[in-house]
């Protein structure tokens, strides 16, 4: 698990769980049929029953499918559009059976591939007016022993 | 459903600057009457949709204040097929005889926005303030993924792209009226990897509109008219993988593109072997490819032989965006659905011209597939 800088803030609490320390994300589980939702929601997308609980979701899976976000996002995209760095973005598989979409920490192609091992990080991805990190959940590849 | 296309018309896609997208539907509203034989004043019905324009029912200014109903709505990228089934509906209810729908828009350039705030799709800020929020990630998501379970291969990808722009090369109308080389396709930039720059379309302006009216008087006014045998409009079902989806089940389902073309084949008594000619939602080559399973003109990857040995192209078995599509006509999205029915109809009229499908087709097929997961299949004869 990446380590967040120093002075950092989290985008809105919304999809977050635990601390940036030891972050999990949030979602919301069917009391009727079992189906997990990201993020936590009331009504459940599945049954139609209202009333899902919040749960806190795994934080290893396996990647689904990805991309390279290769040009500035449009508004209301936070980042830095200027000088934009190309990052990567996938669905990550959880235990659980949702898949959620994230950015990822690896955007070099060649190192990404469908089925490899994923784990939760905190990735900074823009500076707010007063200079601190703003940071979001990422997965991040789980390095070969 | 006993219901008949009299008359088609279009703003041309592409880039009209100083031109409101107002004036387009106007043109195309027009145009469409036009090709019809009839004047506003004979339209008892008009349904219009865009994006842009808040409010497209505006144009009746323009066209005659003639107190009919004039209703509004918006669907993404399925807006002008489900405009042509509110049609059909209001017809099939006694609402009147004769109706018209129109569709209309005018984009700024460069990839679409979801604006300011997520609020008004329902979904949190953070989701578009952290970079996820873009289309052209799902299309290349979902086209990756597609290509590892079906071994569709870059190849495909980059033919479907010569074959658009190369009906767009014969297409007057078109925007894109440029054949580009296989190589070049091959070699633009990555966009969205595997994507690359000409395998997608651009948001672009214009407007199109269609006449419709009960079968039973459509002899009165053309001696060409379309049937209208199916308009289907479905949503997403629980586990499809869709466009500005923070999280999917693993539990699968099919598209809403998948039930609307069943549904519509269904209601057109007719299948996918009995089609002609087919436009489907081409927003890039990846779902081009994919749409043409998902609504049963082949087994998935299929798809692969399919384009390698021509038959979506004019002359193959399955000829499919005859007009280019959306990669060589761009994309405004209110107009987008309607373009399609207008392009089918021409071919199925034998007015095509240099990009006219051979062997007079008698039944075409039409297909919008958009966010929230959305999508409006049309069946149509003579």
């Amino acid at each position: 698990m990446s380590t967040p800088p120093s002075g950092s803030v989290p985008i809105d609490a919304g999809p977050f769980a635990g601390s940036l320390e030891s972050p999990r994300l949030r979602g919301s589980r069917c009391g009727a049929c079992g189906e997990t939702t990201f993020p936590a929601q009331r009504g459940c997308p599945s049954c139609t029953a209202q009333g899902c609980d919040e749960v806190e979701l795994s934080t290893r899976g396996t990647l689904y499918t990805w991309t390279i976000q290769r040009f500035p996002p449009p508004v209301p995209y936070a980042g830095d559009t200027e000088d934009f760095v190309p990052f990567a973005v996938g669905y990550i598989e959880l235990p659980e059976g949702v898949r959620v979409e994230s950015r990822l920490t690896e955007s070099d192609p060649a190192r990404l591939a469908i089925g490899m091992e994923m784990e939760l990080a905190i990735e900074p991805f823009a500076v707010d007016d007063e200079g601190h990190d703003v940071v979001t959940f990422a997965f991040a590849p789980i390095a070969a022993d | 459903m006993d219901l008949a296309i009299l008359g088609t018309g279009l703003q041309p896609f592409g880039r009209h600057d100083g031109v409101t997208p107002i004036e387009m539907g106007v043109t195309a509203a027009q145009a469409a009457l036009d090709d019809a034989g009839l004047g506003w004043g004979d339209v008892q019905l008009a349904f219009s949709g865009s994006l842009e324009v808040l409010q497209p029912d505006t144009m009746i200014r323009h066209m005659g204040l003639t107190g009919i109903p004039f209703t509004t709505l918006y669907n993404g990228c399925a807006t002008g097929g489900n405009l042509l089934l509110s049609a059909a509906n209001a017809i099939t209810a006694g609402a009147g005889d004769i109706a018209i729908a129109i569709g209309m828009d005018k984009h700024p350039r460069g990839a679409f926005s979801v604006g300011d705030t997520l609020e008004s799709i329902g979904l949190g800020q953070w989701y578009g303030e952290t970079g996820l929020a873009l289309n052209p990630q799902y299309f290349a998501m979902k086209t990756l993924r597609y290509m590892h379970d079906h071994g569709i291969t870059e190849e495909c990808l980059h033919r479907t792209a010569v074959k658009a722009f190369h009906n767009g090369s014969l297409t007057d109308h078109a925007w894109r009226r440029k054949a580009i080389p296989y190589d070049e396709i091959a070699n633009s930039a990555m966009v969205c990897d595997p994507l690359r720059k000409f395998h997608f379309c651009s948001p672009s302006e214009g407007a199109a509109a269609v006449v419709l009216c009960r079968a039973d008087v459509a002899r009165r006014y053309t001696s060409q008219p379309v049937q209208l045998r199916a308009d289907v409009f479905r949503t997403r079902l629980y586990g499809s993988f869709e466009t500005l989806s923070p999280s999917m089940p693993v539990k699968s389902a099919p598209s809403p593109s998948v039930q609307a073309s069943q549904a519509a084949f269904e209601m057109a008594g007719v299948g996918p072997e009995d089609i002609d000619v087919a436009q489907v939602q081409d927003t890039e080559v990846g779902h081009e490819i994919m749409h043409l399973a998902e609504c049963g003109f082949c087994k998935d990857g299929e798809q692969e032989a399919l384009v390698r040995d021509g038959e979506t192209a004019l002359d193959g078995r399955i000829p499919t965006n005859t007009d280019g599509g959306l990669l060589a006509n761009g994309e405004p999205i209110g107009a987008s659905g309607l373009r399609q029915v207008h392009e089918v109809c021409t071919q199925l009229r034998g007015r095509a011209g240099r990009h006219q499908v051979p062997g007079k087709p008698k039944t075409g097929f039409t297909h919008v597939y958009g966010f929230p997961g959305v999508s409006c299949v049309t069946v149509l004869s003579v």
